[in-house]
């Protein structure tokens, strides 16, 4: 059933500030602004062998302004709700944009600057979305559960598996977050949003008499879902908690792996994080264009490649998607008023779109951006951030075991774990929760002590088969970092089981020079 | 005081006094943030965003007595306002009430003299931090254009008041300025890059075109490129790729992990490698809130408890620490919970780090003695691959520079790199001035440090990285 937004937060006085700010950015001349005021609720609790090990509830509040002015940004945030102090903000915001006039001033006077990187700044045409309401799809909002709920099932699934032969410790964590926005622009458009989101882990860890230990955590995804996710039946938990003690068991005594060149099949539990990295990051077309350069990085996948780049094999089809039911990116609209929308980022292994917000879109020559500006917080500027990025199944695909089958030498991992690549997207190196040795098509127990590691448009050009859509899971993260300050976006990624050939495996105890 | 007056409570020390009083909680600590910030960011040689920030954040830890104990509940708010006070703090002792008992539970600390200024209004920065720094920003942009090069970077200054009270009497407070300078220099055609980073508590000392002078002259070193395979080289660490990875090394340095055998810092059969000889290098790690120039917090400011970190404890005196002395593991992270539970002394986290083996050589004087080796410039995307060794993955970034007859020749391509700080600190040869350095991963997040630069024989360039 449809929610609608929280009535606490529509009853804060946000068209009365919005205009108060609107009004005094326009009378300073500004070609355009927006407001957007937002109030995000983020609440944790984390326990220790069953016991509570601490907990937060976290409420910000607030609101910005962002202006073009002159043909430069300025922007400002304040916490006051009160109409003055809107409007003062929508002032010191058009002071930030002049400010950015000396620097470009300063830097004309010793022959260099401009505007900005690539000119004036200017937005990509929108329609007006006026007076919408957007809410995502829960069936109960997390923050209506009571506290003492969540902790006894959290500790009463902890108890299962500390009862386990060979489990030591385990770790468990639940975080949830509602985000309410609403914004304004000059344009006329103004939307009022809410979002729910909530992710549950539980790791459990293994010591064993001699000093060695690991561990293997849930494969359960953050979800854009309610407290639903952790009572229903969108993910058996019950079968996953059942699981773990036994595999974590094969996991310590398994065989440290030989390291070299393989065949994997990737789950989706593990092939998400390498979507997100390799593809997601690298169709961002701000760092494309450099506007990341300092900080995240650039991108392999330059503007000048867009229809040109072979980004994988022909069994890459990858889209950006605003729209996703329990996506982790999905919104109404986004912090720059735009329309959630779905668009093809690779097709048949081609680098064919990118992801955009309308300053962007613009300067490229697009016609409207689809719809990639977020801001984390009432405190930060509107960047370009990922859309649900994903992987599309093969629709008559195999299965995960016939991928498997297909394996003569390989390995199959399945979760994530440890990430990092460079500030180009190319060179990569992942880990996982269980590596699973495939023999002659058949697994052949564990392995430990894995990693691969690749070039992106290697490691995508090597997939020769993509899983059916009944292997097609969301996945996703809480914690997307990007831009300067730093923000944080919760993000998801879709993607079936998949088969690699030839993938260069490393052995991490051998890397640590044991 | 007043009904009247206390609905008018708008300063920090009042809103804290005034939660204090609403509280019916058995024990309440109150944390009120104030916080400021001012930020330009730039890319090719033009400012692209820039922005100024004000904000408050409220924190509530209400602690419940219990026949099984004490529980805490702690709830956080921005923007709060006199009337929504009370709320607060009943939403932190209800949960309270909903969590039990909570495991670090200790009696809030007591006593100490209350801070001189705690009625003071809050320090703040705004975009007149950059008054003077603009304009020379503006100007090395200039520079940079007309020799060719594109400047991207970011400058940001924020400054945080918090005011801290609780029902056991403490009136603390603490300003604390932080301010990062980062330019990344590229030639027009993106083949070239290079990194400078400064951390400033007030951008007074910190000069764009110094840096951009700096920037050129690796970009200099650039123009002849050396292809390099992966492999073991020996390698000279600058101070922020230092700092960087030995950041993680402390935040990886929990007791109570440690004690439960899960960490590279476990002992095998039981207990923490407290004591163990960990570097041949006379390395000195340490923290102390009092370091000139790094000053931080001295007292606990926690705003929700963790494995090492616990609400009790806030407003406990924080004093100097080594982690690591004279090249021997020597503390671990505790807060009073897990120290009694570990038996490891009491140490909480200080937001500060300091690497020192009275080294005099500087950076340039350590590539003079070098036959053959690489000078990296600094790491990124640095990750956890294996808790048992501590070993982190990561890359270099932005100027690989082959020094041969301790002369810089040319720059390599990048690498992957696959290192575990403490091994690192186990194989070092040299340890090189100490100075402040800006961490370049961890920058957001952490800021104060000075630290050597140290020369690895053997550093495991994992793999080859075509990323400019």
């Amino acid at each position: 059933m449809p929610h609608e937004v929280d009535q606490s937060f529509v009853a804060l006085p946000l068209r009365a500030l919005a205009d108060a700010a609107l009004a005094r950015a326009r009378a300073l001349g500004v070609e355009h602004a927006d407001f957007r005021l937002e109030r995000v609720r983020s609440a944790s609790w984390r326990l220790r062998d069953a016991r509570p090990a601490g907990a937060s509830d976290v409420t910000d509040l607030g609101y910005a302004v962002r202006v073009v002015h002159g043909g430069a940004w300025g922007f400002a945030a304040g916490v006051d709700l009160t109409m003055d102090a809107a409007a003062k903000v929508a002032a010191q915001a058009v002071a930030m944009a002049k400010l950015s006039a000396k620097v470009i001033a300063a830097a004309a006077a010793h022959g260099g600057g401009s505007a900005d990187a690539g000119g004036r700044v200017e937005l990509a045409d929108e329609p007006v979305h006026a007076d919408r309401t957007w809410v995502s799809s829960y069936e109960v909002n997390p923050f209506d559960v009571p506290d003492g709920e969540k902790t006894g099932l959290l500790a009463e699934w902890s108890a299962r598996l500390l009862a386990a032969e060979g489990v030591s410790h385990v770790d468990a964590s639940l975080m949830t977050v509602q985000e309410n926005k609403f914004y304004a622009d000059t344009a006329g458009t103004s939307t009022t949003q809410q979002r729910v989101r909530l992710h549950p882990t539980l790791t459990a860890v293994s010591v064993d008499p001699a000093g060695d230990f690991d561990s293997m955590r849930t494969l359960a995804p953050p979800v854009g879902r309610g407290w639903e996710y952790l009572t229903g039946d969108t993910w058996d938990w019950a079968g996953e908690l059942a699981a773990i003690p036994g595999l974590l068991a094969e996991k310590m005594r398994a065989p440290s792996v030989r390291a070299g060149r393989y065949d994997l099949v990737v789950d989706p539990s593990n092939l998400w994080l390498t979507i997100h990295e390799s593809v997601g990051h690298a169709t961002e077309l701000d760092r494309a264009l450099g506007y990341e350069a300092a900080y995240a990085g650039t991108s392999f996948a330059t503007f000048d490649r867009l229809g040109t780049l072979k980004y994988g094999s022909a069994h890459m089809n990858v889209t950006g998607d605003r729209t996703a039911e329990h996506g982790l990116a999905t919104v109404g609209f986004d912090d720059e008023g735009v329309a959630g929308q779905s668009w093809d980022l690779v097709r048949d292994g081609v680098l064919v779109g990118y992801q955009l917000d309308r300053r962007i879109a613009r300067l490229t020559g697009f016609d409207r951006s689809n719809g990639c500006a977020y801001a984390d917080s009432p405190g930060h500027v509107p960047v370009q951030r990922m859309a649900n990025v994903s992987l599309q199944p093969a629709p008559d695909g195999p299965s995960t075991e016939e991928l498997i089958g297909s394996v003569y030498d390989g390995i199959y991992v399945v979760g994530d774990r440890s990430w990092s690549i460079d500030m180009q997207r190319y060179n990569f190196q992942f880990t996982g929760q269980r590596f699973f040795r495939i023999e002659h098509g058949k697994l052949a127990g564990q392995l430990r002590d894995v990693a691969y590691q690749a070039t992106t448009t290697d490691f995508w050009g090597s997939m020769a088969a993509v899983g059916g859509p009944q292997t097609y899971v969301l996945g996703g993260a809480f914690n997307c970092g990007k831009a300067q300050p730093g923000q944080v976006a919760a993000v998801s990624h879709g993607c079936p089981s998949a088969l690699f050939r030839d993938v260069s495996i490393l052995n991490t105890t051998q890397e640590a020079g044991r | 005081m007043s009904s009247s007056a206390r609905s008018a409570a708008t300063t920090p020390h009042e809103i804290v006094e005034r939660a204090l009083e609403l509280s019916r909680a058995d024990g309440c600590v109150v944390i009120a943030d104030e916080e400021s910030s001012a930020n330009l960011r730039w890319a090719a040689n033009a400012l692209t965003t820039n922005g100024v920030t004000r904000g408050r954040t409220l924190t509530v830890i209400a602690t419940v007595d219990g026949a099984q104990g004490t529980a805490s509940g702690a709830v956080s708010r921005s923007a709060v306002t006199a009337e929504e006070l009370e709320p607060l703090v009943r939403a932190a002792e209800a949960a309270a009430r909903a969590a039990g008992p909570a495991e670090d539970a200790r009696p809030l600390v007591a006593g100490g003299v209350p801070s001189a200024d705690f009625t003071a209004p809050p320090a703040e920065t705004s975009s007149d931090v950059f008054t003077a720094f603009a304009p020379a920003l503006g100007e090395a942009f200039g520079t940079a254009a007309a020799g060719g090069r594109e400047l991207y970077g970011f400058a940001h200054h924020y400054v945080t008041s918090t005011y801290l009270g609780s029902s056991t009497g403490l009136r603390l407070r603490h300003d604390q300025p932080s301010g990062t300078l980062e330019v990344n220099a590229k030639s027009p055609d993106l083949t070239r890059s290079a990194w400078a980073g400064r951390s400033t508590r007030d951008f007074a000392d910190v000069d764009p075109l110094v840096l951009d002078a700096e920037l050129a002259q690796r970009l200099a070193w650039a123009e002849r490129k050396v292809e390099l395979p992966a492999g073991r080289y020996e390698t000279l660490l600058p101070p922020t790729a230092v700092a960087d990875l030995l950041i993680y090394q402390l935040w990886s340095s929990g007791a109570r992990d440690a004690a439960e055998g899960r960490t590279v810092f476990s002992r095998a059969g039981g207990g923490t490698r407290i004591g163990e000889k960990v570097a041949p290098l006379p390395l000195t790690l340490r923290s102390d809130p009092a370091e000139p120039g790094l000053e931080a917090a001295p007292f606990v400011i926690a705003h929700a408890s963790g494995d090492d970190t616990s609400v009790f404890d806030n407003g406990l005196p924080l004093g100097p620490v080594d982690w690591v002395r004279e090249g021997t593991l020597n503390q671990l992270l505790t807060s009073r919970h897990s120290a009694e539970l570990t038996g490891v002394p009491l140490a909480p986290m200080v937001d500060n780090l300091v690497l020192d083996a009275g080294g005099t050589r500087s950076l340039e004087e350590m590539v003079a003695g070098t036959e053959r080796g690489l000078l990296l410039t600094c790491l990124w995307y640095i990750r956890e691959v294996d808790p048992a060794t501590l070993l982190l993955t990561g890359l270099t970034r932005d100027g690989v520079y082959l020094v041969e007859g301790g002369e810089v020749t040319g720059a390599a391509n990048n690498f992957r790199f696959n290192e575990s700080p403490l091994d690192l600190m186990g194989r070092a040869t040299e340890a090189g001035r100490t100075e402040r350095t800006l961490p370049r991963e961890w920058g957001d997040y952490f800021t104060r440090a000075a630290t050597p630069a140290l020369r690895i024989p053997d550093f495991n360039m994992s793999s080859v990285s075509q990323g400019v």
